[in-house]
């Protein structure tokens, strides 16, 4: 078993240059340790799945690439600039957006408010015409509150509100907890038309099954360390190991 | 009856001061989760800067001018108390920002009773609000019509700006998760500074408006907080409506009860507080802390 993904990592098959390159990035909450050195890089244009258990680390990957954990060390270099001690509104400004396992929905803010709540940080986000085309029933529930949306619409809104942004790097955690097949299918949808606007995913998945219908390349984490990565075209013949990895 | 409606308006003015530093208190915990007890101090400080304004030689600011510009000055003071003493408190018990902008009232007081004593000092009404109207059931004097009125459109400006525009929006988001806000790409701490500078400009705008009516004195603010918070107990810590509709009713309250029962006039105020403690101990429009 490789000890980091840059050792074993799959040949970068995307068109796109690198784009974020993370390096022995290390991460606590309070006391406890949670990150012992992750390395791997996303191309432009991917869409690269974090797999993993419960608890492996995977959010925290996230939330330290966005700068809201505590306490980190290591590197996060996107586009060739080191944002490690950079604070997390500057990341954003950067171009990098976050959707969270939570979502993050507010509730006292309507659907409509919740939507343009996060500022356009540069040129080239969708339009909301382009936006209400890819999630209908956001137009139909502009007025209701945010957190009286189903599970799947609020999913929704949680990753509509970022493509607004002309953010071009998305990290979505989880989008599809919770959510019933016929969502997950429609977030699956999404994700795939998202990769061919041009936008490059970096997202966090237990769902491997879903995973494998959008992601161009995998990493799996454990125990806070990236244990091994394949590409898709590698899938199948890794499966026996992933179900290992999974506990599937 | 001509008794009653002095009452009345007597109540609609507290109420009116009670509105503005409620509202304020309501817009700092919103958004700071702080008890700022260094309200009243503040306020005190809006008078006194009116007052330095308009007896400055060099300077001679009138009252006009003076609405502006003391709110802006303790305001400014404001966010200097935020950024080198109140934003190391994030994250912590409420017992700590309470005890810390206590202390601060303590000192501000103090340096100004050291200074000026505890008699008030007189700040003259502006010619233009001078004398009254008779209404033919009541004399109402014109400035204390005009506190009523421009303190109703200073709160539902506030309100306005709070529930229906974007930056409202980024203020109530990031009540609810300033973390995710702040990972939008919005300065969160940036907007808490200028919070709590807006919330602390109201109180100094409440003390230049209470400042010819209630002469200019050190504790002015300490006499009246304590009334506030009970206002802002009964309203809801951290509503905007809430404090605002409280402030008003509560000074309303407070009158009629000067006309009809003139011995619990003093106490009526917390009277309330006991008993909506009791029903609901949130406030009337609140959130749990």
């Amino acid at each position: 078993m490789p000890e980091t993904a840059t050792a074993d990592a799959p040949a970068n098959t995307a068109a796109g240059g690198n784009i974020l390159q993370v390096r022995n990035l290390e991460a606590w909450y309070g006391e406890s340790h949670i990150l012992h050195g992750i390395n791997f890089d996303v191309n432009a244009g991917e869409v690269v799945t974090l797999l993993g258990r419960n608890g492996a680390g995977k959010t925290t990957t996230l939330k330290s690439i966005m700068g809201i954990i505590g306490k980190r060390a290591g590197s996060v270099k996107f586009n060739n600039q080191d944002i490690i001690r950079t604070s997390s509104d500057k990341i954003a400004r950067m171009g990098i957006a976050f959707c969270p396992e939570e979502r993050g929905i507010f509730s006292s803010l309507d659907v409509r408010e919740n939507l343009l709540l996060p500022p356009v940080v540069r040129p080239g986000g969708l339009p909301l015409e382009q936006i209400f085309d890819l999630f209908p029933n956001l137009k139909e529930r502009l007025n209701s509150q945010g957190t009286k949306l189903s599970g799947g619409e609020q999913q929704m809104l949680a990753i509509a509100r970022i493509l607004r942004t002309g953010a071009s790097f998305l990290m979505l955690d989880e989008p599809t907890e919770g959510l019933a097949p016929v969502i997950i299918q429609q977030i699956g949808h999404t994700i795939a038309r998202l990769k061919k606007e041009g936008f490059t995913i970096l997202l966090v998945e237990q769902n491997f099954r879903f995973a494998s219908t959008v992601a161009d390349r995998y990493y799996v984490v454990e125990h806070g360390k990236i244990i091994d990565g394949f590409s898709n075209a590698e899938l199948a013949a890794n499966m026996d190991k992933l179900h290992t990895y999974l506990g599937v | 009856m001509q008794a009653l409606y002095a009452q009345l308006l007597v109540g609609l003015i507290n109420g009116s001061f009670y509105a503005l530093l409620s509202l304020g208190l309501a817009v700092i915990f919103g958004m700071l989760n702080i008890i700022n007890f260094a309200h009243g101090a503040l306020y005190m400080m809006g008078a006194f800067v009116a007052y330095f304004l308009l007896n400055n030689d060099y300077l001679s600011i009138g009252y006009w001018p003076a609405l502006l510009i003391a709110p802006i000055i303790v305001g400014i003071f404001g966010m200097i108390l935020e950024r080198t003493m109140l934003q190391w408190l994030t994250g912590l018990d409420h017992l700590y920002g309470l005890l810390l902008t206590f202390g601060i009232a303590l000192i501000v007081q103090g340096v100004f009773q050291n200074y000026f004593g505890s008699s008030g000092l007189p700040y003259a009404i502006p010619d233009q609000l001078k004398g009254g109207m008779n209404l033919g059931f009541m004399f109402l004097p014109i400035y204390r019509g005009w506190v009523v009125v421009f303190s109703l459109i200073v709160c539902l400006g506030t309100w306005f700006l709070i529930e229906k525009t974007r930056l409202g929006g980024y203020l109530r988001a990031a009540t609810e998760n300033p973390t995710l806000v702040r990972a939008f790409g919005i300065n969160v701490p940036r907007m808490i500074t200028l919070t709590y500078g807006l919330g602390v400009g109201l109180a100094a705008l409440a003390g230049v408006l209470s400042a010819p009516i209630n002469q200019v004195r050190p504790l002015m603010g300490a006499d009246l907080i304590i009334v506030v918070f009970a206002v802002v107990v009964i309203g809801g810590m951290g509503s905007i409506m809430g404090s605002i509709i409280t402030g008003f009713a509560l000074g309303v309250i407070e009158g009629m009860t000067k006309y009809f029962y003139p011995e619990a006039s003093n106490t009526v105020v917390f009277v309330l507080m006991v008993l909506v403690l009791l029903v609901k101990p949130t406030g009337l429009t609140g959130r749990a802390a």
